[in-house]
């Protein structure tokens, strides 16, 4: 529950027949990152859209902190304008006429001259944008645009970041890079951040919650730690490898061995030394098949995390002679996959107590 | 060379693109961003002018102007006499039937500006004068310049309405292709000639004029 006196964040509720289904109810509080993920048609941005006001299903809610944006039971709608909303669109949408600069001064229309060149500045900064702030969108590279329409977006110092598909024009590796320098911006934020995508890497790196649509309908939804152990992702279990997404701490630096010690849910492991300084808040993601299961503590292995985990349940998949099993270390959910054949020789089944080894190099972490 | 004529034809322009252009960017811009049930009827009416002969559009003002019309009746006890015949009734004629020439433009240059802009613009708190003013106008400048040079110039040519609403009266309604078709009426060739030749210039260094704008600013953007 929020505390009294502050914003409860973000909630939506929104339901039309036509043009396309679609029957959603979302809550964000602020610094959470709520993922809308879903193929395309699923009407993740039609949901989005409806946020900031640019669409209006026949029964809708819209509210955020103490504002009411849209609610068509009242008949009562704030235009986009006067939503204090920065939106990222999916082609960016800049401004072609005016520079970077010139961008994010618009969007501050109304405030004092210090304020707005102050926060430029200070935008400027965060986006690395520093060289560019007077060159053009037509002359920015894609990664360039992306953190241009940020800023703008951030400009308006927004009480909700809506961003559609921010990722999904670039390519891989300025990906993977845009994704860092994001999370670095969004642990700034202290607002509600709701993220459209069709790329499940989103959804593991830079949420912490995620609804799932299909045809407009919710099809699963929670916190992205609890919807990746769960492994019930319609439209995602079927061909992505299974992988648990859990947030984390930085607890030490051991220098000499170059590892890093992190916090988990009453669990700890060890990666290669992260950049980040103690304390700091880390996304682990453990592939299910990096995970090795020993019924006895093993010695003189090479593995660092060996962690004494109990089985919360074995699910056999008949097809390829495997089992996904689920396990809990402290209160840390893991998958494993193994062979069926090792399910019968360990008799692995819920209740059994095992150690589930994995290697630091097999843990990615965001 | 009749001076006069080319003056009453610069001045027609100047007032017929003053009072056009503003009118067809709201025009225009409802045209380009809003679909509603009778758009498609809208965008025949302003296609109009294009097809129909002159003489048919003369017509129709001319009996609009009457005296025996209210419309002609309210506007003679405004302004004092009737618009047939008149500067007032030729100003109106001109920018009448120069809709399609200044509406088609601006329309295509605001239909080309992406709705996701127009959104941002919406989202970075812009009201709907702000969005005209920082957004629309500047990217559908290129489109006002063509509207512009489209309209002069055809102002400047227009023959049959003209000669249908206005007559022929020096100072008042003879424009310089009136003049010229006065001149060869007369068997004046070289009169003719010279304004004939004063015409293709002006219309040539407009076009051109345009033509260097649009290029710069679509270099800018």
């Amino acid at each position: 529950m929020p505390e009294s006196g502050t914003a409860p964040g973000l909630y939506v509720r929104l339901r039309q027949a036509a043009p396309f289904p679609l029957d959603v109810e979302l809550a964000c509080a602020p610094g959470e990152l709520v993922a809308l993920f879903g193929p395309s048609g699923s009407g993740k941005t039609s949901v989005l859209r409806a946020i900031a006001g640019l669409h209006l299903p026949p029964d809708a809610l819209v509210r955020c902190g103490n504002a009411t944006w849209t609610d068509t039971a009242a008949g009562h709608v704030t235009p986009p304008q006067r939503r204090s909303v920065g939106m990222v669109f999916q082609d960016y949408a800049l401004f072609p006429h005016m520079s970077v600069r010139e961008q994010m001064l618009a969007a501050m229309n109304g405030l004092a001259r210090e304020t707005r060149e102050a926060r430029v500045a200070r935008l400027v900064a965060a986006t690395h944008l520093g060289e560019f702030v007077d060159r053009r969108p037509g002359t920015l590279s894609g990664g360039q645009q992306q953190r241009a329409a940020i800023a703008r977006a951030l400009a308006r110092d927004p009480a909700v970041l809506l961003l559609d598909e921010p990722f999904a024009s670039v390519d891989r590796p300025l990906r993977d890079a845009l994704h860092r320098e994001f999370l670095a911006l969004r642990h700034e934020l202290r607002v509600p951040i709701v993220l459209v995508t069709h790329d499940f890497d989103d959804v593991t790196r830079l949420a912490s919650h995620v609804v799932m649509l299909e045809r407009g309908a919710v099809v699963a939804s929670g916190s992205v730690g609890a919807v990746t152990a769960s492994n019930r992702l319609p439209g995602v279990s079927e061909w992505r490898e299974p992988a648990v997404a859990l947030d984390g701490a930085v607890a030490a630096h051991d220098e000499a061995r170059k590892l890093t010690t992190l916090a988990m849910p009453g669990a700890e492991l060890f990666v290669p030394r992260l950049d980040a300084p103690v304390g700091a808040g880390v996304r682990v993601s453990i592939a299910a098949r990096e995970v090795i299961l020993a019924t006895r503590r093993p010695v003189e292995l090479s593995i660092h995390n060996v962690l004494a985990a109990r089985v919360a349940g074995v699910e056999p998949a008949l097809q390829t002679g495997s089992a996904l099993v689920r396990l809990v270390a402290g209160e840390m959910p893991l998958l494993a996959v193994v062979t069926a054949d090792a399910v019968e020789k360990m008799r692995l089944g819920a209740g059994i107590e095992v150690f589930a080894l994995i290697k630091a190099m097999s843990i990615d972490t965001f | 060379m009749d001076w006069t004529s080319l003056v009453l034809s610069l001045e027609l322009g100047v007032a017929t693109v003053a009072i056009l252009l503003p009118a067809a960017f709201l025009l225009a811009r409802v045209l380009a961003f809003r679909r509603f049930r009778g758009s498609p009827v809208v965008e025949a009416l302003v296609a109009l002018p294009l097809v129909l002969p002159p003489t048919v559009v003369g017509f129709y003002l001319l009996q609009a102007f009457g005296a025996h019309g209210a419309f002609g009746r309210a506007v003679a006890g405004l302004i004092g006499h009737p618009l047939a015949f008149s500067f007032e009734g030729l100003v109106l004629a001109s920018v009448l039937i120069n809709v399609p020439f200044a509406v088609q433009p601006i329309q295509n240059a605001l239909a080309a500006i992406p709705a996701n802009v127009r959104d941002a613009a919406r989202l970075s708190g812009m009201n709907t004068w702000q969005l005209v003013r920082r957004i629309e106008l500047p990217l559908a400048w290129p489109g006002f310049a063509t509207a512009f040079v489209l309209a002069f110039a055809h102002t400047l040519g227009e023959f049959g309405v003209v000669l249908m609403v206005g007559g022929s009266i020096p100072g008042e309604t003879r424009t310089i292709a009136i003049a010229i078709y006065d001149r060869v009426q007369a068997f004046d060739e070289h009169g003719a000639g010279v304004m004939a030749l004063v015409l293709l210039c002006l219309s040539l260094v407009a076009l051109a004029l345009t033509n260097v704008f649009a290029r710069r600013s679509l270099r800018r953007a």
